[in-house]
């Protein structure tokens, strides 16, 4: 994808995106103009050989939809802004998109493709087969879930929910890692 | 501290060994000779025409003799650190050593009245050099280099090059200011002297800072920063020292020299590549020779410090290089034997490098050729210490403009305060062309080296402590979190692909890509495979939870209580198991586990097992169950019956107590629900699950001896 230059008045709710993403105008407005009507196709082709690309692909579409259109696009992207250090939980603004939380909270959802709040699994078993590809034999993938599972499973509900996801990534640099500097 | 004596005892011993070899000796002055004392021979008796029954022919064995007695020294010296109860907490390794090697040269000198052995160049940068250096290469933690490499080179080059100028430009100047003394010190002198002293040693700052265990990012950043600035200390070093012999310097002349920077710089990094790759190729071929693997790893390194020191490359570049780019592909061809020797023998060629050199740095520091002159040594101190601070406080404020990871003031301070000088310094300041104030320079090297390996080696973790420095994470890693860090490097790359940001993640990407698709497929033989880092960690924790390692995370807890096996889980187990049986001899790495009955790995541990047939009574019990099923699958089933029943007598295993002879094919499953294993509920589904034919037979047995205990 390339960039060029476009203006906010061509984007529609701009200032309300704005106030929501955190993005700024002219920076978003270069990505902006050809995502609107993007469809699932074209950004598969940028990610074919990417593991997991078509999960990262579902992860711009809302459920149903068959396009994405700017602001969704720029929604989703607005997780990957590096975080701010200053930012302070008050219960008036809601939580900003690149929140720690609203990180891992995608994060999250890349693996819980039914959306049910849980990583079972089986959905673990897919993302690694995805991951590891021809490297492992099948038994060894169980294996490996398997741990992965009993390490961060403190309930013993056999799935890992996000407060579980969220403390097994506790000492993992997630503002760091999850950032990408163009989206400042 | 009472098992100090015996050592003590024996050093001292040593110490009158080594002086009484070295006893009868032609005063020798000035400094190097190749590093070791040439000593006449010892006593002989001398009976004309007559046949000796005792004699002693010293003079045949001297050279390895005397190397050896150094080493032994050296080692014991270090071994002593290591009991002296207290003493390690405070003092870090290379100051007691420092101070082994003035004991033992001051010893020297008393009985001898003449200068005690000195550390040779020659023999500092061809044989005590390259090992440590190696062993900082081999073990250096690549993705956390690659990720912080600019600001490391940032402050490898660039600070460098700020300190050699500050620190040259100033001395000039206090020469300057004390002409009487120092007079005849001229700018290009300076220069020089400021070139060698500014740099920041490695060894100095490995030996300190491992003990330290402060954060990896900073850890790397002034560890990396001492391994690169060898090119440009390399450079600057010899280009004054031409200069110095050149009748005029122009323009030009310093023009030449900072391309010869660049050129020395990637020279050395191609020769290491070079060599890195040919290194990897010849690995994929030590199948059959598996024990002479080891010795490639160090002969190719080697050989590339050497091209790299003849063609007046960067040494250390290329052996860092070098060591860097093989590691992964030697790694995954070699056995996991010759993998351990390698590390082994790394780890103690470089300790016995570092401890030699820092013992001789003590030895050496006793001499008759000191010159002193307080303005110039203190200055120097101070103008050291200023510059480098200075250096680090511009350059990071800049370079933390462009980082994700600001580096702190508090890790900015440990930079600046880490910067050591070591034996580097040393041996360049021995090889200057002779001149009047030689000798004032090599004192104050000393005095500096001495000054920052004690004074800032010794209060640098007190310091680490009191400034609250982020220390390194004790925790090993957790597979989950080896997972979600992986899926989330692959989600970043895919991140910045749509976005069309050739960010860290991209070319990540692409080099991983690239590396698969070519540099594996040739480098690295067919039948190992690539492991992702995944496989790895979990790999590694299941082999610690088998060997019971304290460090380990606590084992998984296998569910406590057992919930009853479900049918259909019944059924997918018996489906892997027996897909695993069909493929068993193709099946590469054992995955050792004593955890649930998912982890069907155990069967195929069984069948590595196979093959090492003696070790079976060494196994612990939780390995015992697999070799219950060890032994052929085609065999009949009487015949692994016996095979059991033999493991059974010579296991002595305290919860096999079903009897020898009960063993019987149609009467196993019968007999399963008798054998007195506690609280086995899951077993109960096991014999009530209809087994019809032998196959599913001899999958019930397999599953009865890998239950849980």
């Amino acid at each position: 994808m390339g960039s060029s230059r476009s203006s906010l008045r061509g984007v529609p709710d701009g200032q309300q995106l704005l106030q929501e993403t955190g993005c700024e105008p002219e920076r978003s407005g270069r990505l902006g103009w050809f995502c609107l009507g993007l469809r699932s196709e074209d950004l598969e082709a940028e990610l074919s050989e990417n593991p997991i690309g078509d999960r990262i692909v579902g992860a711009f579409f809302q459920p149903g939809q068959e396009t994405v259109d700017f602001p969704s696009f720029v929604r989703v992207l607005a997780h990957f802004r590096p975080t701010e250090k200053n930012w302070t939980r008050d219960g008036v603004q809601p939580e900003p998109a690149n929140s720690r939380n609203r990180k891992l909270k995608f994060a999250f959802q890349l693996y819980d493709q039914d959306r049910d709040g849980k990583i079972s699994r089986t959905e673990l078993l897919q993302v690694l087969r995805e991951m590891l590809g021809l490297q492992v034999t099948e038994e060894q993938l169980q294996s490996i879930a398997e741990r992965a599972i009993q390490e961060a499973d403190l309930d013993r509900d056999d799935a890992i929910c996000f407060d579980e996801f969220r403390k097994s990534l506790e000492k993992v640099d997630i503002d760091h890692k999850m950032s990408v500097r163009f989206l400042e | 501290m009472a098992a100090l004596w015996p050592l003590l005892l024996l050093l001292s011993q040593h110490l009158w060994a080594c002086l009484a070899l070295t006893l009868p000796d032609e005063p020798h002055d000035g400094p190097p000779s190749v590093g070791f004392d040439a000593s006449h021979v010892g006593p002989s008796v001398d009976l004309p025409g007559a046949l000796r029954v005792f004699s002693l022919d010293y003079h045949h064995v001297q050279a390895p003799f005397e190397i050896v007695l150094w080493i032994m020294l050296a080692s014991l010296a270090k071994l002593g650190f290591h009991w002296s109860g207290r003493v390690p907490a405070v003092v870090p390794e290379s100051c007691v050593l420092i101070m082994v090697g003035l004991l033992v040269g001051g010893v020297i000198y008393g009985v001898r009245h003449s200068a005690p052995p000195t550390l040779s160049a020659d023999a500092f940068f061809l044989f005590l050099l390259p090992p440590i250096v190696l062993d900082a290469g081999y073990f250096l933690p690549g993705r956390l280099f690659f990720e912080n490499l600019g600001t490391i080179l940032w402050y490898a080059v660039l600070g460098t090059l700020w300190n050699v100028v500050g620190i040259g430009l100033s001395l000039y100047g206090v020469c300057l200011l004390v002409p009487d003394s120092l007079g005849d010190i001229s700018l290009l002198h300076c220069l020089l002297f400021g070139s060698l002293i500014a740099a920041v040693d490695p060894v100095a700052v490995l030996s300190v800072f491992q003990e330290m265990h402060v954060n990896e990012q900073l850890h790397i950043l002034v560890f990396g920063e001492s391994l690169l600035n060898d090119a440009v200390t390399v450079v600057l070093y010899k280009l004054f020292e031409s200069f110095l012999r050149l009748p005029s310097v122009t323009g030009l002349d310093v023009l030449v020299g900072g391309c010869r920077l660049i050129v020395v710089g990637l020279g050395g990094f191609f020769v290491g590549l070079f060599f890195g790759l040919v290194a990897a190729l010849t690995s994929r071929f030590t199948s059959r020779a598996q024990v002479i693997a080891p010795l490639f790893v160090f002969l190719y390194s080697y050989l590339s410090y050497l091209t790299s020191e003849m063609l007046h490359f960067s040494g250390i570049t290329a052996i860092v290089t070098c060591a860097v780019t093989m590691k992964q592909y030697v790694e995954a061809n070699v056995s996991e034997r010759s993998n351990t020797s390698i590390q082994y023998f790394l780890k103690m060629w470089s300790s016995v490098s570092e401890t030699l050199i820092f013992v001789f740095l003590g030895v050496s520091t006793i001499q008759d050729i000191h010159m002193w002159s307080w303005p110039f040594v203190c200055s120097t101190l101070l103008l050291c210490l200023v510059w480098r601070a200075t250096g680090v406080l511009l350059l990071t404020a800049v370079v933390n403009k462009l980082r994700r990871n600001a580096v702190t003031f508090r890790d900015q301070f440990i930079i600046a305060y880490g910067g050591l000088r070591g034996a580097i310094c040393f041996s360049l300041v021995f090889l200057i062309d002779d001149f009047p104030k030689k000798r004032l320079f090599i004192t104050t090297t000393i005095v500096v080296i001495l000054f920052t390996v004690f004074v800032q080696g010794m209060t640098i973790k007190p310091l680490v402590e009191l400034l609250d420095v982020k220390r390194k994470k004790r925790a090993l890693p957790t597979v989950s979190e080896e997972i979600h860090s992986r899926l989330l490097d692959h989600l970043l790359s895919g991140i910045e692909d749509v976005v069309g940001y050739w960010g860290q993640h991209y070319w990540k990407d692409r080099f991983e890509q690239f590396n698969k698709k070519y540099l594996r497929r040739f480098l690295i033989g067919e039948h190992h495979q690539a492991r992702s880092s995944i496989l790895r960690v979990y790999q590694e924790l299941e082999r610690r939870d088998q060997q019971g390692d304290e460090e380990a995370p606590p084992p998984v807890d296998p569910r406590p209580g057992g919930r009853p096996l479900l049918p259909e889980e019944m059924d997918s187990i018996r489906r892997i198991l027996s897909r695993n049986l069909q493929n068993f001899n193709k099946k590469q790495t054992p995955a050792y586990s004593r955890h649930t009955l998912h982890q069907d790995a155990t069967a195929k541990t069984a069948l590595h097992r196979h093959q090492s047939l003696p070790e079976r009574h060494t196994c612990n019990r939780s390995t015992l169950c697999p070799q219950r099923a060890e032994g052929e699958f085609s065999k009949s089933y009487r015949g692994r019956a016996r095979l059991s029943r033999s493991h059974t007598v010579c296991s002595a295993s305290p919860r096999r107590s079903e009897p020898p002879d009960s063993v019987d094919p149609t009467a196993l499953n019968p007999t399963l629900p008798s054998d007195p294993e506690p609280a086995e509920e899951q077993r109960s589904p096991l014999h009530r699950a209809p087994i019809e034919t032998a196959t599913k037979k001899q999958l019930s047995f397999v599953l009865e001896s890998e239950t849980r205990q």
